[in-house]
């Protein structure tokens, strides 16, 4: 579903020239779920961007879902990343002056849904990431992790083809950690894509197949099998996060 | 999505209230300044009768001082008034469709029922045409006819306000009063009309209050009066000895006007001026050069320096007060819009367009201006009302009717509105749009 081919991505200031990604080249099948892991600055980010069609590179070739979009206008990129791409981010990224339901509600607008449709997809959303009973919430009212879990149904509302996560346990205790990354193997069991940015080997290893970066190049990738998600510890609770 | 961007936009003035309030108030202000002087200006400015401009036209002819021009800062033109026998002369021509001969005077009035004691009342002694020539409104009865001129009949003809003064505002057709002592019936009761300027008579004040009372011109010579309230000018010494004399000399004191319906009537009735300024030019009067004009109202407002270069420096004032207002709200405006930059950029990665971002913001802008536009009306209603408070007494020169509040005033917030959001508004709207969102995503 995503082929990158030689992509070249190069950030220029007035002294220097920072070659983010290097021939860069990848291919993710739809419903695998691949983690990205790499040392800082190794371009991790940059690839996740350039997947997501945040940012445009300079040279190679970009397929999604057999489209070209090397090209495309602002309009068709932003369309695009609306209607196929959901993004989960490390700070979670929720409007503070939106409440829960609005904060879903975001992606929804911008498709120009009608008002029911919104409203079905954002209680399905919630009710699947445990917080059909905090809509009326605000983000500054959630913990961390129910505030990424927020951040998940924002991004599946939509229905999208493939989720981008970056670093999305990077701000959590390794126990909210584990129940957003039980989250978004239940996501990808439903069929959903996910490409995964971690620096934790761990969680790594809970995706089908790591791609390992340094300074722009894929280095590495490998297979994992399947394996089962480590049992929840005694005591927690997803909705109570 | 209008709804939606009305939405966040209430959402961003409930967050910060007092920034928005500086906005909306620099707006508010910047506009009703420009509307105040803007509105003062228009009705300076404007031809109250307009829909005539190609018909009416002041007559008048250069009988001046052969050593110099008769208006130093406009030594092109003849002077603003006739003398009585070539206004006379040039009247019974009979080409124009109707014609006025007019002067102002000072008169006192008695024997209204209403009224307890002798009021002065400012007259305008003029021929019948005057009413049908200028469209003006009666409430009660009408004018008189030529046969009235004639005579002169002792008619009159009283403003509404002159009528409530005097009758208590009933009908007051075919009652009697005194003017100078001398009985006359009223005929006629004017409607409210307040010409501006008061394009028929500039040298009594562009921007007074019409007269409120009306009278045969006729009166006038029966009664032996010189314009007592008007203007009289003369440029030769003469010896005058006799009201006969006054009106047999180059003195200047009548305003004419003519309405004239066709290119050929004016080109025939300026032939005939021409004509009559030769003949005269033979028996030794008309010593300048041949300057006889018909002049439309417009032109004549604009010879007799009606609006004065003071009132349009106000205006680019008020113009150049409004921009650095607006410059204040850009400023105010980049800083919020930037500093929003990171929720931007999720936006932005959540689906929304360069053009979406745009028009929210937009949207956030129009909404300011047009608080901006409402706050700025009601200022300038006090503002006018200030105004018209400030030159309510007669001796500041009677400018207070300007000040009012009119159909032209609410169009010209608007327009300054709109302009204002678009020129404080699009700059900062375009360059929220134009954020990289990938570079404030990490850092929200």
């Amino acid at each position: 579903m995503l082929t990158m081919h030689n992509i070249s991505k190069i950030y220029r200031t007035d002294l220097i020239e920072t070659h983010a990604l290097r021939n860069f080249s990848v291919e993710v099948s739809a419903g695998e779920f691949v983690a990205v892991s790499g040392p800082s600055g190794s371009g991790k980010t940059t690839f996740l961007n350039v997947a997501g069609l945040l940012e445009e590179f300079e040279s190679g070739t970009y397929r999604l879902e057999d489209q070209d979009v090397s090209r495309l206008s602002d309009d068709a990129r932003s369309r695009l990343r609306n209607e196929k791409i959901g993004f989960i981010f490390q700070s979670f990224n929720l409007i503070p002056d939106l409440n829960v339901y609005d904060n879903v509600d975001v992606p929804l607008r911008y498709r120009r849904l009608k008002s029911a449709d919104r409203h079905e997809r954002i209680t399905s959303a919630l009710e699947l990431v445990g917080l059909g009973s905090r809509v009326k919430h605000m983000p500054a009212q959630l913990s961390g992790g129910q505030q990424q879990r927020v951040a998940i149904a924002r991004a599946i509302a939509g229905d999208p083809a493939f989720l981008l996560a970056d670093e999305p346990t990077g701000n959590l205790d390794s126990l909210m950690a584990r129940q957003v990354m039980d989250l978004l193997e239940q996501i990808n069991e439903m069929g959903t894509t996910i490409i995964l940015v971690t620096h934790d080997p761990e969680l790594a290893r809970r995706a089908q197949r790591n791609i390992h970066v340094i300074d722009g190049q894929i280095s590495d990738f490998k297979f994992y099998e399947p394996r089962p998600a480590p049992p929840p510890l005694a005591g927690a609770n997803v909705s109570a996060l | 999505m209008l709804g939606y961007y009305l939405h966040l936009a209430l959402k961003s003035f409930r967050r910060n209230p007092g920034l928005t309030a500086v906005m909306v108030g620099a707006i508010a202000l910047g506009i009703a300044v420009c509307v105040v002087t803007l509105t003062v200006y228009h009705a300076m400015s404007g031809n109250p009768i307009w829909w005539k401009n190609d018909r009416l036209y002041a007559v008048t002819m250069d009988l001046w001082d052969p050593q110099k021009p008769a208006n130093p800062r406009h030594p092109e033109l003849p002077p603003a008034q006739m003398s009585y026998n070539d206004a006379t002369a040039i009247a019974a021509s009979g080409i124009p469709e109707r014609s006025v001969v007019m002067f102002r005077e000072e008169g006192v009035v008695t024997g209204g029922s209403a009224q307890r004691k002798p009021l002065p009342a400012a007259t305008r002694m003029t021929t019948a045409d005057f009413f049908s020539m200028f469209e003006v409104p009666f409430l009660y009865g009408s004018g008189w006819n030529a046969a009235a001129d004639s005579a002169p009949e002792p008619l009159i003809v009283l403003s509404k306000k002159e009528n409530e003064r005097l009758f208590g505002g009933v009908n007051s057709v075919g009652r009697t009063l005194r003017w100078n002592d001398q009985p006359f019936r009223v005929v006629g009761v004017l409607d409210d009309w307040f010409p501006v300027p008061k394009f028929f008579d500039v040298t009594t004040g562009a921007f007074g209050r019409p007269e409120d009372v009306y009278i045969p011109l006729r009166w006038g010579m029966r009664l032996e009066l010189a314009p007592n309230g008007g203007s009289t000018d003369c440029w030769a010494l003469q010896e005058i000895h006799s009201y006969r004399d006054f009106l047999n000399s180059d003195c200047v004191w009548l305003q004419m006007w003519v309405e004239l319906p066709s290119a050929a009537s004016r080109a025939r009735m300026q032939s005939f001026m021409d004509a009559y300024w030769a003949d005269q030019h033979r028996a030794g009067r008309f010593l300048r050069p041949r300057n006889n004009r018909l002049t439309p109202v417009d032109q004549w407002l604009i010879d007799n320096d009606v609006v004065d270069n003071d009132n349009r420096v106000f205006v680019g004032m008020a113009c150049a007060f409004l921009a650095v207002c607006l410059i204040n709200t850009v400023g105010i405006l980049l800083a919020r819009f930037l500093g929003r930059a990171p929720v931007t950029g999720v936006r932005r990665a959540l689906g929304a367009s360069r053009r979406d971002v745009f028009v929210q913001h937009l949207v956030e802008v129009g909404a300011v201006a047009i608080a901006g536009a409402c706050c700025g009306l009601l200022l300038a209603v006090v503002g006018l009302w200030g105004l018209h408070a400030l030159y309510a007494a007669p001796e500041r020169g009677g400018y207070q009717e300007l000040a009012h509040f009119d159909n032209a005033s609410i169009l010209w917030a608007i327009a300054l509105a709109a302009a204002s959001a678009a020129a404080a508004g699009l700059y900062p709207a375009w360059r929220i749009g134009r954020m990289p969102p990938a570079a404030y995503l990490k850092s929200q």
